[in-house]
């Protein structure tokens, strides 16, 4: 069965004003197999898929690390929040456990 | 950070090996797509089958006052157990000398209970986060905090009554 994977997405504000607390909004497509599955064709499990870590900078430092489990669901929906401090651009990587990396970006004005 | 350290420090390791490995067997895992586990991802705490354990290996104790600064939202009935929509806010002043570095969500009866952790930072303004989890059955959601200082709190437990259960995926 052919998987959508990656297509990453950032959906947050453009502009703020200094100091405000803005949410950022992200989607990936994975298929976060929990390999306790059986496929319903073969019989055979399918084997764990999922991504496992998200790391979150803005201007390369360190905003937000998260580590998944195969209990997060799939195509991962994920909303956090950020102080707008100054201006630059906020980074996410999403990695799997099948060597997979997606990386999506989204730039803020901060005045 | 400490945690942005151990992970890029192990994932020179962990890389050497991988590449080792995949010298010693490319033949036989050419047709398939390489599992491992992300350098730092603490896969401990991930596969612990129980609660006790996966709270042992995490949070390092597996009892924690319930306090009010944590909120955990999820609906009272799920019908897919495969997409159940949690928030969870913890109230703190999020500056450098207090904030909230840590959280971790568990599902109390999925196979394996330790669901996420997320490690914040003051940057984040609030300790908030949204997102899509499995749930297996109708069962207790419960989310424990770390603060930087190491004081620790839970929400109270939250029950979700699911109608079909979310392991099919």
């Amino acid at each position: 069965m052919a998987e959508t994977l990656g297509n990453p997405m950032i959906r947050m504000p453009g502009s703020a004003k200094k100091g405000e607390v803005i949410e950022v909004r992200s989607l990936i497509m994975n298929p976060m197999t929990t390999g306790l599955a059986k496929d319903k064709n073969t019989g055979k499990l399918i084997p764990a898929h999922f991504i496992q870590t998200v790391t979150i900078t803005f201007n390369d430092k360190p905003l937000l690390d998260i580590d998944w489990s195969t209990a997060v669901s799939a195509n991962p929906y994920l909303a956090f929040k950020m102080r707008a401090d100054e201006s630059g651009t906020l980074q996410m990587v999403w990695k799997d456990n099948s060597n997979g990396s997606w990386t999506a970006t989204s730039k803020i004005t901060v005045s | 950070m400490k945690q942005m350290q151990r992970r890029q420090f192990l994932g020179t390791g962990v890389t050497a090996a991988a590449v080792a490995a995949v010298a010693g067997t490319g033949l036989l895992r050419a047709g398939n797509a390489l599992a491992d586990n992300v350098a730092g991802w603490p896969a401990k705490a991930f596969d612990a089958k129980e609660l006790d354990a996966a709270m042992t290996d995490s949070v390092g104790k597996t009892s924690v006052p319930v306090s009010s600064k944590v909120s955990l939202k999820a609906p009272t009935i799920a019908e897919n157990g495969g997409a159940v929509p949690v928030t969870i806010e913890v109230d703190s002043p999020m500056t450098a000398d207090d904030y909230i570095a840590t959280v971790w969500l568990f599902v109390d009866h999925n196979p394996t209970p330790l669901a996420s952790q997320f490690n914040f930072t003051p940057a984040c303004g609030k300790a908030y986060i949204q997102e899509r989890i499995k749930m297996a059955k109708t069962d207790n959601v419960r989310v424990i905090a770390k603060t930087n200082k190491g004081e620790l709190m839970a929400s109270a437990p939250r029950e979700v009554k699911v109608t079909i259960g979310g392991c099919g995926g």
